[in-house]
């Protein structure tokens, strides 16, 4: 680091001329900031401003890049230098925008801009320019597990772009569940009537393309690698087992019909009359178009009755929590299964609630209304055995009354549970070195936290459906299909083309060394100093995305390209020997530390804010925005994510001075918001232990919140800061100045 | 009841629905009920219905035969078309309300005492004798609707009304004797005629 030299800009556009004394933030680079070069410009953004930087960094050897003008997130593509680390004073959106022009607060305007040049320049001191990770990975083939109709879609679509395809499937054939169907959903207008399954189509689509290698009656033994290099162990039934390599990983292992046996109160398993929905198609199936006829005697059906919600929507024990999304619509299919035979046969769905959702939702409905078929709103408690089929009793919900109905066959509206393999939360990990083959599994990874991708909620695989429906907590690795939430056929073959996408994406990420998501293009990745670790396993534990194996002394090994850039695992190291060339514990502390602190009785309070980058960091610049104003006494650092906040920040902050700190990350919980899924959660975890921190410096507890924020808490992001600041006025200052 | 009535059971023999599809006014609409309840809420007199409509459509898909056509509900709907214009799904509730009572009316089933029933009736009888409605003798027809002893009383009461009227030309008592008609009575008789054959071919309705 011999040869860094800061360069520092200030900008005096955008009124930062007029509000505040540029010639002394030059002089505190120079002095405060060591900086070896300090220009100011009134237009930075400017090509010419742009072309004044680029000219030092090619001639006067600048390589650490100080820029005062607006916030990080503001004029990325102008500030946008080769092979030199940049640092963002963000005296635009953080200090003018936020504070009102007033004579008698140019002082203290004045002092936050100082401090954000003062912080700017330590950044830059401790960061260097990353070079990309070293594990890059070339393979182009893409391994799809499951060969239904997802993980032939997904591997078609891959297959078209180019990229070679194994499927490999645990059944004797292709086809998955929905090569179970007699007939499907319509997926195209007019929504009116069954249509014929898109297996066999798929299945020759499959077996006509060259580029897509099928493994039939196979599974995956074990998985290993990273994104770009993964190598998978595919066993066949009769015990050959193959080793291939892959790139990317599409797990499209879809759903198995909920067990119907577990419900006897509905008459399963005590009548054969009474079917689940796949035993119906199979009736279809053999019936071929002509009279449906009832398992027990074979007699023709001429009623038939519909149980929607069979065990699903339910908090009884055993049953499913959730709606399958897809069984009402099914059932409606099934009853059109016998009206379209002979419109005379009466067809009864039973409903909670018909929800149809999707593209041929109301229509179809409707459709089904036309046929006549007739829904009724009714709760089911039993099903019992009638004079000539199964006896119905349920209560209509519509006329309030108690009805008993007979049919000839009575059919459950199951639901599905995902195939997502063990709940590697649930179940003891093999300790290193003594790992095993796993016959739940689906994946068989061989990482530390797990052989599977973690699960969310119901056994389905984790997944953010609205942000990043198809990344999992396993980089490379994609879900697609009812894995990872209950789904029709149509919303499963548009899914396989977005985890497709997805896949296509890493590959191409990892050949050059670089993050695929959430931080597309960072080149950075974790250095671990190994010689100062004391083996607490805090990181290969804490890591969201089990990016950290374990050596058999128990050293971590990270894994560069399975890693999200979140730093999570630097939050968590107590003895710090994790970081980033561009950010690490220093780079954030020494910003920390390089806050001028007035002592106590200046009466300036200093508030120290962690804002998450990705959320409540422009939250904060939209409020800027819209001339929200928040204390002139708060400092604001952008932190990768919450997870990647290091309590010795805290601890640092509360020694040398601040008189409040704000943790501002996303939501946690099951309905997390978090871009790095456990990194709130984390720094809450964390944070809880700050109390005795606070305890042994006999400071009050209120001098350091966390708070969950959203990107649209523009009010109220900056009153936290404003409640800070009136709380620490109440509590007097810091006595730790000095 | 008639013949019709039981002509009808026959014919559908419990599959109510198929028959008011077949012979109520708009009846193919009642299976595309979605059973939301928004024409219920939305029907001012709604709390004064038996069944309200969202319920009609129920019973009737519960094949409640005679429930819902001896029901005194549909004779309620005043035509403010609020379920109409609120019904997602387009069901042109008012006009299967009407078709039901009409429906009700000609099986012989509608509720003798309901009073829109009967007001129906005299408002028909009424107008058919002249081709216009004598607004006189309504008037009084309907005051005496429940008798005699209730009739006086409510004329007592609206004799003030009834004077000022007559003071001021708005109602003649020559009315009561003969009144005034359309120009071609007997044409208008011939049409009336005609449309219940009309009405009786289309409906094949034999006897009765």
């Amino acid at each position: 680091m011999a040869d860094m030299k800061i360069g520092a800009y200030i900008c005096k556009g955008c009124g930062l001329g007029e509000r505040l004394d540029c010639d002394e933030l030059a002089t505190i680079a120079q002095r405060d900031g060591k900086a070896q070069v300090v220009q100011q410009h009134d237009f930075l953004c400017s090509a010419e401003g742009v072309k004044m930087i680029q000219a030092d960094i090619d001639n006067e050897g600048i390589n650490r890049v100080v820029i005062g003008a607006c916030s990080r997130r503001a004029k990325t593509e102008a500030f946008n230098f080769q092979n030199v680390t940049i640092s963002r004073a963000n005296l635009r959106e953080g200090v003018i925008w936020i504070r009102p022009d007033e004579d008698d607060l140019r002082e203290t305007t004045q002092e936050m801009a100082a401090d954000y040049i003062r912080m700017g320049c330590a950044e830059a001191k401790h960061s260097t320019v990353p070079a990309s990770e070293q594990e890059k990975g070339s393979n182009d083939t893409i391994l799809v597990v499951g060969g239904g109709i997802t993980g032939m879609t997904a591997a078609i679509e891959a297959a078209k772009t180019g990229y070679p395809v194994h499927i490999v499937e645990k059944t004797g054939s292709l086809g998955g569940y929905a090569g179970k169907m007699w007939k499907d959903v319509p997926m195209h207008s007019p929504y009116t009537d069954p249509v014929d399954t898109p297996v066999t189509k798929l299945i020759a689509e499959v077996e006509a393309d060259s580029r897509i290698t099928v493994h039939l009656n196979a599974t995956i033994s074990k998985t290993s690698g990273a994104p770009g290099r993964f190598s998978a162990d595919i066993s066949t039934e009769s015990g050959a087992t193959t080793t291939e390599n892959f790139g990317a990983i599409i797990q499209a292992s879809g759903a198995t019909p909920y067990d119907a046996s577990q419900l006897p109160e509905l008459g399963y398993g005590k009548s054969k009359d009474v079917v689940d929905r796949v035993e119906l198609e199979q009736l279809a199936i053999a019936a071929n178009g002509g009279p449906i006829k009832r398992p027990s005697d074979g007699k023709e059906v001429k009623k038939v009755t519909f149980i929607q919600c069979a065990g699903q929507r339910s908090d009884k024990e055993g049953h499913l929590n959730y709606c399958s999304g897809d069984c009402c619509l099914t059932s409606i299919k099934q009853a059109m299964y016998f009206k379209d035979q002979n419109p005379d046969i009466e067809t009864e769905i039973l409903f909670d609630d018909l929800r149809t959702p999707g593209a041929p939702g109301e229509d179809f409905y409707r459709s089904g209304q036309d046929k006549l078929v007739t829904f009724r709103k009714g709760k089911v408690s039993e099903v019992v055995a009638g004079s000539n089929g199964p006896l119905v009793r349920f209560k209509d919900m519509i006329l309030d009354e108690d009805v008993e109905e007979e049919a000839d066959l009575v059919v459950l509206a199951t639901g599905m549970v995902a195939n997502s393999g063990v709940d590697i939360d649930a179940v003891p990990q093999n300790e290193p070195g003594e790992w095993e083959v796993s016959v739940d599994s689906i994946l068989n990874l061989n990482y530390r936290q797990g052989k599977d991708l973690p699960h969310l909620k119901y056994g389905f695989n984790d997944s953010h459906f609205i942000c990043f429906p198809y990344e999992t907590r396993r980089t490379g690795i994609y879900t697609c299909g009812p894995v990872r939430r209950p789904m029709d056929t149509q919303q499963a073959i548009d899914d396989a083309t977005g985890a497709t996408l997805k896949a296509i994406q890493e590959i191409e990420n990892a050949k050059v060394g670089r993050a695929a998501h959430p931080r597309s293009g960072d080149l950075s990745y974790p250095i671990f100093r190994k010689e100062g670790c004391t083996q607490c396993k805090r990181c290969t534990v804490e890591c969201p995305f089990g990016a950290i194996d374990e050596d058999e002394k128990r050293f971590p090994v990270f894994n560069e390209s399975r890693c999200r850039r979140c730093g999570t695992c630097m939050g968590a190291c107590p003895v710090r020997v994790i970081s980033f060339e561009n950010y690490s514990c220093d780079t954030v502390g020494q910003q920390i530390k390089n806050v001028d602190i007035p002592d106590e009785f200046d009466e300036k309070p200093r508030i120290l804010v962690l804002a998450c980058e990705n959320d409540a960091y422009p939250a904060l610049d939209m409020a800027a925005q819209q001339g929200v104003s928040y204390s002139q006494f708060a400092r604001i650092i952008p932190v990768r994510c919450l997870g990647s906040v290091n309590t010795i920040w805290v601890t640092d902050a509360l020694n040398s001075g601040y008189d409040g700190i704000i943790l501002m990350g996303c939501q946690k919980g099951d309905d997390y918001q978090c871009h790095f899924v456990k990194g709130s959660e984390m720094a809450n975890v964390r944070m809880s232990k700050v109390d005795d921190t606070l305890e042994t410096l006999s400071l009050e507890k209120e001098r350091v919140e966390t708070y969950e924020i959203a990107i649209t808490d523009i009010e109220r992001a900056p009153k936290l800061i404003n409640d800070m600041a009136e709380a620490v006025e109440k509590m007097g200052m810091s006595p730790f100045k000095f | 009841m008639s013949n019709y009535n039981q002509e009808m059971i026959d014919k559908y023999r419990g599959n109510f629905l198929k028959e008011v599809q077949d012979n109520v006014e708009e009846g193919d609409w009642v299976k595309m009920c979605m059973q939301c309840g928004v024409c219920s809420g939305s029907c001012p007199l709604g709390p004064h219905w038996d069944h309200p409509p969202q319920e009609i459509f129920m019973m009737i898909r519960a094949g409640k035969r005679e429930e819902v056509l001896e029901s005194t509900s549909m004779w309620m709907c005043t035509s403010c078309y609020n379920c109409i214009a609120r019904c997602p799904r387009g069901l042109p509730i008012t006009h299967i309300m009407h078709g039901l009572a009409t429906y009700s009316k000609r099986l012989g089933l509608a509720p003798q005492q309901q009073p829109t029933a009967k007001f129906a009736q005299l408002f028909w009888d009424n107008l058919t004798k002249k081709g216009r409605v004598n607004e006189l003798k309504l008037g009084l027809s309907l005051y005496f609707m429940n008798g005699i002893g209730e009739g006086i009383k409510t004329s007592l009461k609206m004799k003030d009304i009834g004077l000022n009227m007559l003071k001021t030309k708005r109602m003649s008592p020559m009315e009561y004797f003969g009144g005034h008609s359309c120009k071609d009575t007997k044409g208008f008789q011939a049409m009336l005629k005609k449309a219940q054959e009309l009405e009786e071919a289309r409906i094949g309705k034999s006897g009765s």
